[in-house]
Formats: C-alpha cells, sequence, structure tokens
C-alpha cells in the first residue's frame, strides 16, 4: 500500500464533514445510502413476514401500509437513485477520465448535504406517524385523505431532488472538460458514458418531480386545489406530471449500472466490448426516449385512446436499445478470456435478471396485456428484476471490482462468491412466484388477499430471508476487509481503465503526474504494461479515427 | 388477450433461453486456461448489430399492434350494452343494475350480455378490476370512466379494487355472479323498495327545486332538459359541446364552466350538496327526458348547422 493516500491524507472528523474530495465524498455518500438500504430493507422484511398468512398476522392495515410506502420511498428516493451516481460515479469518473476532481468539488459537497437535509427531513416523516400514501403520493389521496405524515416526506423529497441535480450537473461539465489528453469521447470507459446519459435525465427530469411534489405539498398544507377534483383540480394531472419523471427516474437507477457491467463483463473476458459505439448510443437512446413513455404507467387512468397508442408505440421503441445492450455483453463473451472471479459473477447474474425483467415489461408496455396484469403483482416483481436483480446486482458487481481500489484491499474471494450465489437464489425464489400471483391476479399494495395466493406468497417470503443473508454478508464482510483484508496491489485483476494505473487507495490529487491515453477502451492487445501474455502478433485495434 | 399473452410470453421464452444459453456456453468454452491470457481482438461486427436491432424491432411493432387492436377494442363498448352505474367509496363499492335494485361489493350480470360499468369515485382513485375476465379501470374522483365485458360462463368470479385507495384497499372487492338470464331476471325483480334510477332523479329534481328553474315548456329561467342527453347544446362563447354524462355532472358541480346561449350564469354549485350516487341518478332522469318534445324556445339545444366548429 501507497504511505500516503486519500483516507490517511488527513485526520479527524472534520476533515471529512468538510473534504472536497470526490473519493471521500463518495464514501460519505457510501454510507448514508447504506444506512437508508438497511431501513428499506427492513420495511420490506415486516412486508414479508406479513404477508406470510392470507389474515396477516403481524401488522395493523395501517402500519402495513405505512411499512411498504416508506420501503419504498427509502429504496428510491434515498438508497438507488444516489447509490452508483453517488457512490462509484463520484468516486471513478475523475479517475477514469484521469481528472485530478469532479468540475465544482465544492458543489460536491453540498450535494452530499443537501442529501443529508432532504433524508432528515423524510426520516422525521417516518418516526412522527409515517407514510401511508404509496411512493407514487396518488392525488388526491396523499393530499385530501391521508392521515400520515405527508407534508415532512414531500419536503425531503423535494430537497433531496437538488442533490441529484447538483450531481448530475457536475457530472456533465466535469465529463465535458476535464478529459486527460488523448481521452477522446470514443475512449472512455462505457461507465462514463452511462452515467453521462443519467446526468441528462437528473438535470432534465429531476426540476419536475421537484414541481410536482411543491404542488402536491401545497395542496396538502394550504388547501390549493390542483389536483383536488372537489376543487376543481385534475389528479390524473399529478400522475402526469409525477410520472415525467418518475419513469425517466428507472433509467437514473439502470443505466449506471448498465455501465457498471460493460466494465465488468470487458475486464473478467478479457476482451474488448463487442460493438462499443453502440453500447454508448444505446445509453444515450434510452436516456433521450425514456422521456417519452411515461404515461404507460397510466393506460388504465381514462386517458385517451390515442395517447395510449403513441405512449405503447415509443414505450416498445425503449426496449430496443436496452436488447442492443444485452445482445452487445452476451456477445463480448465468445472468444474471451473467461474468470469467474466475484464481480463477473455479480455481471452474469446481472444478464440473466434484467433479461428476465426486461421481458416482462413487455407485457406492460403492451396495450392488450397491461390491462390485465397493471397493478398487480406481476408489475412488483418486473420493477424488482430490473432495480433489484439489475440495479442492485450491477451495484454490488461494482462494489466488490472497485473495493480493492476504494480501500486497497481485497475481499475474501470464496466467501464473496458464495453470497453472490446466495445472492442470485434468494431473489428468484423471492420475486419470481410474483410474477404468478400477478397473473392469477393478486393486486399490489395488499395487506390481506384470498388464501388461493399463500403458496406463493410462502415461497416469496422464504426467498426474502435468503436474500437478507445475501446482504447481510458482503456488508460484514467488505467492512471486515476494508481494515483487515490482504492487500491489493495498483490493478489486481488486472483492468484495462486509468482508475488502475494509480495507487490503491490512490493519492488525494488522483494522479501524480496527468495520464496520456494512446488506447482504446478495454484494449488488451495494446496493453503490455498489464503484464498479460500478449500474443507475439498483436492484432492492430481499429482506431476509428476520433482523436 | 390470453393469446396475445402467450404469443409475447413464447417471444421471451425464445430470447431468455438463448442468451443464458449462448452465455453459458460461452463461459464455458472460453473458460480462462492460463492466468495471463487475454481474449481474441474482436470489436464488433454491424450487420450483426443491425440484425440484433431490426428482429426484436419487428417483433416489437407486432407485439405494439395485436395490444392496440385489443385495448382499442376494449375502450370501445359494443351499443347493445347493459349499463350498471358503480360507485366506488373508500372502502366499498355500490352498484347499481338498470332498474334501480342497488348492491354492496356484489355483482350480478346475465351471461352472454356484453356488460358497461359506468364509474365514478366520492373520494380518492380506485380502480374495478375482474382477474378472470381480463378486466380493469380505474375509478377516479371528478370523472366518468367506463368499462365493458361480455362473461361467457356461469359462476362466481372474485373482483378488487387494484389502484391503492387507504387503510382497507385490501379488503374493497367482492364477487361478481354471472348468471342464466332466466334467473337473472327472476333475481333482478326480486328485491322490492329500490326505485329505479330516473324515478329517484326525478325525485331529486324537484326536492333540489331544479325545476323551479329547467322548466319542461321552456319558459322557465333555466333551459328545458328535455331531448337534451346526447344532442348538442350551443353555449355563450358560440361552442358546441355534446350533452352526455360528463357534460351533466359538470354543469350540476361546476355550473359556470360552460354557460348555455341565451342565459345568465345564475345556476349556484351543488357541490358538496349531492352525492356521486345523486349525480348519477339525475343524470338518468335527465336521459329519461331524452323522447320529450324539445319546446321551440327555451332549449340549449343548438338547431342544426349552428355554432363553430
Amino acid at each position: 500500500m501507497p504511505k500516503k493516500h486519500y483516507l490517511n491524507a488527513t485526520y479527524g472528523i472534520r476533515s471529512w464533514l468538510l473534504t472536497t474530495d470526490h473519493k471521500r465524498i463518495a464514501l460519505l455518500y457510501l454510507i448514508s445510502v447504506t444506512f437508508f438500504f438497511f431501513i428499506g430493507g427492513f420495511f420490506a422484511m415486516m412486508i414479508r413476514l406479513h404477508l406470510l398468512t392470507p389474515n396477516g398476522y403481524l401488522l395493523s392495515a395501517d402500519t402495513y401500509n405505512r411499512m411498504f410506502t416508506m420501503h419504498g420511498v427509502a429504496m428510491i428516493f434515498f438508497f438507488l437513485i444516489p447509490s452508483i451516481p453517488a457512490v462509484m460515479g463520484n468516486f471513478l469518473i475523475p479517475l477514469m477520465i484521469g481528472a485530478k476532481d469532479l468540475a465544482f468539488p465544492k458543489i460536491n459537497l453540498l450535494s452530499w448535504y443537501v442529501y443529508v437535509v432532504g433524508a432528515a427531513f423524510t426520516l422525521y416523516s417516518m418516526v412522527t406517524g409515517g407514510l401511508d400514501t404509496g411512493w407514487t403520493f396518488y392525488t388526491p389521496l396523499s393530499t385530501v385523505y391521508s392521515n400520515s405524515a405527508v407534508a415532512p416526506a414531500v419536503i425531503g423529497i423535494f430537497i433531496t431532488g437538488f442533490s441529484s441535480i447538483l450531481t448530475g450537473l457536475n457530472f456533465l461539465v466535469t465529463i465535458h472538460t476535464m478529459r486527460a489528453p488523448g481521452m477522446t469521447w470514443f475512449r472512455m470507459p462505457l461507465f462514463v458514458w452511462a452515467h453521462y446519459a443519467t446526468s441528462v435525465v437528473m438535470i432534465l427530469g429531476t426540476p419536475v418531480v421537484a414541481i410536482t411534489l411543491a404542488l402536491a405539498g401545497m395542496e396538502r398544507l394550504f388547501g390549493l386545489g390542483f389536483f383536488n377534483p372537489a376543487m376543481g383540480g385534475d389528479p390524473i394531472l399529478f400522475q402526469h406530471l409525477f410520472w415525467f419523471y418518475s419513469h425517466p427516474a428507472v433509467y437514473i437507477m439502470i443505466l449506471p449500472a448498465m455501465g457498471v457491467i460493460s466494465e465488468l463483463i470487458p475486464t473478467f473476458a478479457r476482451k474488448q466490448l463487442f460493438g462499443y459505439h453502440f453500447v454508448a448510443a444505446a445509453s444515450l437512446a434510452i436516456a433521450v426516449i425514456g422521456f417519452l413513455v411515461w404515461t404507460h404507467h397510466m393506460f388504465l387512468t381514462g386517458q385517451s385512446t390515442y395517447a395510449a397508442l403513441a405512449f405503447s408505440f415509443l414505450t416498445f421503441l425503449v426496449a430496443i436499445p436496452s436488447a442492443v445492450k444485452t445482445f452487445n455483453w452476451t456477445a463480448t463473451l465468445f472468444g474471451g478470456s473467461i474468470s469467474f472471479d466475484t464481480p463477473m459473477l455479480y455481471a452474469f447474474g446481472f444478464l440473466g435478471l434484467f433479461l428476465i425483467g426486461g421481458l416482462t415489461g413487455l407485457f406492460l408496455g403492451c396495450l392488450g396485456t397491461d390491462i390485465h396484469v397493471h397493478d398487480t403483482y406481476f408489475v412488483v416483481a418486473h420493477f424488482h428484476y430490473i432495480m433489484v436483480g439489475g440495479a442492485i446486482m450491477g451495484y454490488l458487481g461494482g462494489l466488490h471490482f472497485w473495493w480493492p481500489k476504494i480501500t486497497g484491499r481485497m475481499y475474501p474471494e470464496w466467501l464473496a462468491r458464495g453470497a453472490a450465489v446466495v445472492l442470485f437464489v434468494g431473489f428468484n425464489l423471492t420475486f419470481f412466484p410474483q410474477f404468478l400471483i400477478g397473473y392469477l391476479g393478486m393486486p399490489r399494495r395488499y395487506h390481506v388477499y384470498p388464501p388461493e395466493f399463500q403458496v406463493y406468497n410462502v415461497m416469496s417470503t422464504m426467498g426474502a430471508s435468503i436474500l437478507a443473508i445475501g446482504y447481510l454478508l458482503p456488508m460484514t464482510y467488505l467492512a471486515w476487509s476494508a481494515f483487515y483484508g490482504k492487500v491489493a496491489g495498483d490493478n489486481p485483476w488486472p483492468a484495462t481503465g486509468l482508475e488502475w494505473k494509480t495507487p490503491s487507495p490512490p493519492p488525494t490529487e488522483n494522479f501524480e503526474v496527468t495520464p496520456v491515453v494512446t488506447w482504446e477502451a478495454y484494449d488488451f492487445h495494446n496493453r503490455p504494461d498489464l503484464g498479460l501474455d500478449v500474443p507475439s502478433h498483436p492484432a492492430v485495434a481499429p482506431t476509428h479515427g476520433h482523436d | 388477450m390470453d393469446a396475445l399473452f402467450l404469443f409475447i410470453l413464447l417471444t421471451c421464452l425464445f430470447f431468455a433461453v438463448l442468451v443464458t444459453l449462448l452465455a453459458i456456453f460461452a463461459a464455458f468454452k472460453y473458460k480462462r486456461k492460463k492466468p495471463g491470457e487475454i481474449g481474441a481482438a474482436i470489436h464488433g461486427n454491424t450487420a450483426l448489430e443491425i440484425g440484433w436491432t431490426a428482429i426484436p424491432l419487428i417483433l416489437a411493432i407486432g407485439m405494439f399492434a395485436w395490444g392496440a387492436v385489443i385495448y382499442v377494442n376494449y375502450r370501445t363498448a359494443p351499443k347493445d350494452t347493459l349499463n350498471i352505474y358503480v360507485i366506488g367509496k373508500q372502502w366499498m363499492w355500490k352498484l347499481q343494475q338498470p332498474n334501480g335494485r342497488k348492491e354492496i361489493n356484489e355483482l350480478h350480470v346475465p351471461v352472454n350480455r356484453n356488460i358497461k360499468l359506468i364509474m365514478g369515485s366520492e373520494d380518492v382513485i380506485h380502480d374495478f378490476y375482474v382477474p378472470a375476465f381480463r378486466v380493469k379501470m380505474d375509478v377516479v374522483p371528478g370523472r366518468y370512466n367506463t368499462m365493458w365485458f361480455r362473461p361467457t360462463k356461469i359462476g362466481k368470479y372474485h373482483f378488487f379494487c387494484s389502484q391503492y385507495c387507504g387503510t382497507n384497499h385490501a379488503v374493497m372487492g367482492g364477487w361478481v355472479t354471472v348468471m342464466d338470464p332466466a334467473e337473472y331476471a327472476t333475481w333482478l325483480s326480486g328485491e322490492v323498495g329500490d326505485v329505479d334510477p330516473a324515478s329517484a332523479g326525478e325525485k331529486l329534481f324537484s326536492q333540489l327545486a331544479c325545476n323551479t328553474c329547467h322548466i319542461a315548456n321552456g319558459t322557465g329561467r333555466a333551459p328545458s332538459l328535455n331531448g337534451l342527453y346526447g344532442a348538442k347544446v350551443l353555449l355563450a362563447d358560440g361552442s358546441l359541446v355534446t350533452a352526455d354524462d360528463a357534460y351533466i355532472r359538470e354543469s350540476i358541480l361546476l355550473p359556470k364552466a360552460k354557460i348555455v346561449a341565451g342565459y345568465q350564469p345564475v345556476m349556484p354549485t351543488f357541490q358538496g350538496l349531492v352525492s356521486e350516487e345523486q349525480i348519477l341518478n339525475l343524470t338518468a332522469y335527465i336521459k329519461s327526458l331524452q323522447s320529450q318534445p324539445v319546446p321551440a324556445k327555451g332549449s340549449g339545444i343548438a338547431p342544426a348547422g349552428m355554432g363553430k366548429k
């Protein structure tokens, strides 16, 4: 390990709370989002335990409704949205493009404080009455009829949104202006491309949800009738505004995970990513088309049939770039030299689960079949396959992959492989049965249910228990290995990115000398410095002419 | 719809199995043999990219079109429907047959008839969902949503509320009983005491003193409602509007929203004074005046060829 690095550069609580080092801010985010992950996870366990029996022996109806609402709020706004961008994006984007920090280090710190203030409001709502509106805050339930602490929660999410906007802005400016010499747009790792696309969504989408929640908050607090039909408002207008952000928000959660997978597969197959340009373009296409599909959450609100037709068509279109990515990841494996280190196991897990999650989205985007499965457990299963099977698998895969860079130490490999398998099995056992009960007609957000659905609910709860163990394991051994793990070295895998050309953990200024990039992303053939067996007649990689 | 479901399912299975098998095959075939080994120098293949963009795109357009046909058909009710009024409120369903027979959390319908539900909500958004019939529709306060289905098998089927609506959302459901038409007729006439919606509406119409202004012969301060339902109304701003359920509802709750040409905006709002159910009764009464003679003067109905487009 290097003598001096970003972790021991300065000491004391002030040196952390007032840091402007993107790597330290990433760790602050890591701690805060992990906290919310376990709060959200606790609510999830309560939900699953309660649903073991059809009559729900554990919680009252009102408590159950608070559990699923706060599960959604904690997981979406305070874990999934900031998870990969604010932790890994923050840590890695400057390292990957050869910069000393993000473009606005102080704004980066500000964004964390904004997040913390928003989180405090939301926690206040959770302990003083809770929240029972569903994470979607549909009006007029949330603004007129709910007896829970809606206002502080709405204020909290409103505030936290600005943290997201600031982070997105910081990333965009950094990627545009701070790339090292030779780091052309088409030499950037796809993780950076994915974050570029994500940042666009954050900047354009988040203000809309902020406005929407501000209006809902005013209706609740001051009785202004924006959405309340009794005062001439339109409850469907709320849904339009809400989903205008909250559908693209799904891409804020999944695009960065796709970026992680695009790093893991080439690294552990030791092969350039198949169709680099197509994967990069697919990220942008998802970000753009993702803004034009929001009313597919509203096909059965009585919206115009013509609008439904247009939005269903666009929904099918947005599926195509995801399919293209999946095919490219799979094609990358062919001709590779594949190892099964923990991050790669997560990548395989992601591939399988994202495939199921993506394909089941077709049933929901398709107008005819959505009529039946809309608002049932089928939807619950579908989006958990995307958000847990996709986003969290990507998050954990990335966390293992970059852990040696972040801490300078390795996690225990075999324990980690075991945990990845436990997670995969637990996840499928939890959520696959939910497709079946959804198809059989069990609506979501039910605290009691007809007895014919019990067997699937019991399976789901069993799976959730395994899943819980699967999450506690990495939490424990990663924390342990940060202090006691084997020293990793600068580039243990080895991988091709610039972040691996600096010590682990990196110095505060990232690079002693500004690096100069002369290679394509993931090109193992023209990288004798990695110490691998480059064939004696190295194939010359096409340069694509983008210098 | 189940055929389309199966089609999408098979397409999905095909791609899921294909990609999974390819990945597993590659994982074994290209497993790392020596620690320092690297993969082949392959960067991509444009023909493959075009292929795996185009094929899913074509399949997707197929699914879209098939789904669109089902949806448009579902949103467009046939003419010969048996109309049932449905009111959702926290946390129960009130349903009313055409002859006025009321039910709570129960719906009786004859087999092999097209059934149309006309649905409104007293409070928050609900959703009427009959899984066995593959139909659901949100029930939104402030507007009427409709859905239709044609039960083909006698039996009892669950219905649920599938839009989260607060504390007892999960118990806001019941049973649809599909009956033989003869049995349905007997059942329908079984319970005495209920009046049909139009008569109930007529009673309300005088109780609320609507009839002091809306005088049938057109001599009142407000237009006669004879023949109004389904006709075009000429408004003060010169535009035309069709007098349907939504228009009548709006005119009761927000009378100043659309002023009939030639009349003063003097009608008070009935917001908060009438329930959704009473509005349905008033609407049914106005509907029953459809065949009454329209007075030459004192009606809101636009003369043929009048009004801006």
